[in-house]
């Protein structure tokens, strides 16, 4: 096979990917839409498609506000998990007494689901922080872990090195576990990504439930009680995009700190 | 040209060392072994013979379960201090993925808290010597695996260390590169004056190599036999081609054949 026709199949190829998914939306919302006015379902039921986007454009100014709630509590539930589970990674991986104390309540808090820690927190804490509190508990346990499993994927011969030619403590923390445990930690915080928006909007509708709140999910908690469904899907569409952004900014980031080295981000000629 | 069996003195010396592990595998057993000075010594030996071993117990990666060694020259007893006169070649080229060529050569100036422009001449230096000045910004997966192992090279001798110890180093090399790569070392221990190490598995590589053999047998590892290499240097193919060579191959194989046998044997 010559190289230009190897050339037209990659580029086929990727625009086969582009497309199908974008066919297969279209599709979807055309039946979509074929059902409702078909059954004639009227819109507290199922709204169809033109009236949530048109939903999404007349209660505008009110959703933007909530999104950018919902949003700025994501980020920060992440970077908060980016700076614990890295922070806690380091600490167990410097003292192991620290480590088995620590590490087991760490997977506790995990495995128990946060929809059932979310109106605890919402007693014991202002209504913001328990949002965040939820969605950082969430959120930081994939990068604990991921950064563990990195800190301790040290190439031994790497490490002999260091100790050949007499680091320090902090060179090989500095030098040569925070480098080679990268990619773990970039995988986790992709994850984590994605984690800590639903930490917030569980904690938003726990938290709605309650009274106040102003977030997305809190709108569609609302939206729920009034049978306003157009807004509920319109609020739902926005979180499911924000959570696809979030997870291709990630990708995009950890890419670019990766490629020159690191074999997940390298595309190979094949 | 330069005679360099002529070696004076010794520059570390391993007493009765024995090394045994904490799973219970005795590496080495009453292991004798003299360094001299300037020489080309090659630790020859069957997988698990313990001489990879006896290359980290030289350079302080792990203590001797009994037995000493004994540093001579200057500065003997400065112990950690001694990390700058020697330079340890690894089996894999070891190097840091996530920094290029430069960074890595310069990492064991750099752990000193050297600076950048301090350590920039060694390092261009080091990359001259084996042929690698116009990769200096490269990554390392962007090198072939006979660059890789020139970096890890370059690294050892960014110190230019007194001793150098390498571990089987071309031993994932094909046989074309490990053959250049071999004529190079050569250059570079007859241009330096060092004294190195070798520890390897092919009878050729260190008949083509040393001045010297030490044969080890099988678990624990102890000295079966030493052999003299005569041939003088500088040794290229045509050495590799002669009657001597194959003479030196043939007595380092039956050496080796028969402390392979007498490992069994016990």
């Amino acid at each position: 096979m010559t190289p230009a026709t190897h050339g037209e199949r990659g580029e086929r190829e990727r625009q086969l990917r582009l497309i199908l998914p974008l066919a297969t939306l279209v599709l979807g919302v055309a039946i979509w839409d074929l059902v409702v006015r078909v059954n004639g379902i009227p819109p507290y039921l199922l709204p169809g498609p033109g009236l949530v986007l048109q939903t999404l454009v007349s209660d505008g100014t009110i959703l933007w506000d909530s999104w950018l709630v919902t949003l700025t509590t994501t980020f920060e539930g992440l970077l908060l998990a980016l700076i614990g589970g890295v922070g806690l990674a380091i600490l167990f991986n410097q003292s192991r007494i620290l480590e088995y104390a620590l590490y087991p309540y760490a997977v506790i808090l995990q495995v128990t689901p946060i929809v059932a820690i979310a109106p605890l927190l919402l007693i014991y804490l202002p209504q913001q922080a328990a949002v965040l509190a939820c969605a950082w508990i969430v959120a930081f346990f994939p990068v604990l872990a991921n950064t563990t499993l990195g800190l301790n994927s040290v190439d031994h011969n790497l490490s002999d090195l260091f100790e050949l030619y007499g680091a320090s403590r902090l060179q090989v923390l500095l030098r040569l576990k925070l480098p080679s445990a990268l990619p773990y930690v970039l995988g986790g915080v992709k994850i984590a990504g994605g984690l800590s928006l639903i930490g917030a909007v569980v904690a938003e509708i726990a938290a709605g439930s309650a009274g106040a709140g102003s977030g997305l999910a809190y709108r569609i908690a609302e939206s729920g009680y009034r049978l306003n469904i157009p807004r509920m899907f319109a609020a739902l569409m926005l979180l499911s995009i924000t959570g696809i952004v979030i997870f291709f900014a990630l990708s995009f980031l950890s890419d670019l700190a990766l490629r020159r080295w690191h074999e997940s981000a390298i595309r190979r000629e094949s | 040209m330069t005679d360099q069996t002529a070696v004076d003195g010794s520059i570390v010396a391993l007493h009765d060392v024995a090394k045994t592990f904490t799973n219970g595998t005795t590496a080495l057993d009453h292991f004798n072994l003299e360094v001299r000075r300037g020489e080309f010594l090659s630790l020859l030996g069957p997988s698990g013979c313990g001489k990879s071993t006896a290359l980290r117990l030289i350079a302080g990666l792990g203590a001797p379960t009994r037995g000493a060694i004994a540093w001579s020259g200057e500065g003997a007893d400065e112990g950690r201090e001694r990390s700058n006169d020697i330079g340890f070649v690894f089996q894999e080229p070891t190097l840091m993925p996530w920094a290029s060529v430069h960074a890595n050569v310069a990492l064991p100036l750099s752990l000193q808290g050297l600076g950048a422009s301090t350590t920039t001449p060694s390092v261009s230096g080091a990359l001259d010597r084996v042929g690698l000045t116009d990769f200096a910004g490269a990554y390392p997966r962007e090198l072939s695996g006979g660059m890789k192992m020139r970096v890890s090279i370059a690294r050892a001798l960014v110190t230019s260390p007194t001793l150098l110890l390498m571990d089987e180093p071309f031993a994932a090399l094909d046989e074309i590169t490990r053959f250049k790569l071999n004529n190079d070392l050569l250059r570079l221990w007859l241009a330096l004056g060092n004294t190195i190490v070798f520890v390897t598995h092919s009878v050729f590589e260190s008949v083509y190599l040393s001045n010297r053999i030490v044969v080890m047998t099988s678990r624990p590892g102890r000295i079966f036999a030493e052999i003299a290499i005569k041939a003088p240097y500088p040794r290229d193919e045509s050495f590799r081609t002669s009657a001597e060579y194959a003479g030196y191959c043939r007595l380092t194989s039956e050496a080796l054949a028969r402390a392979i046998a007498s490992g069994e044997a016990q």
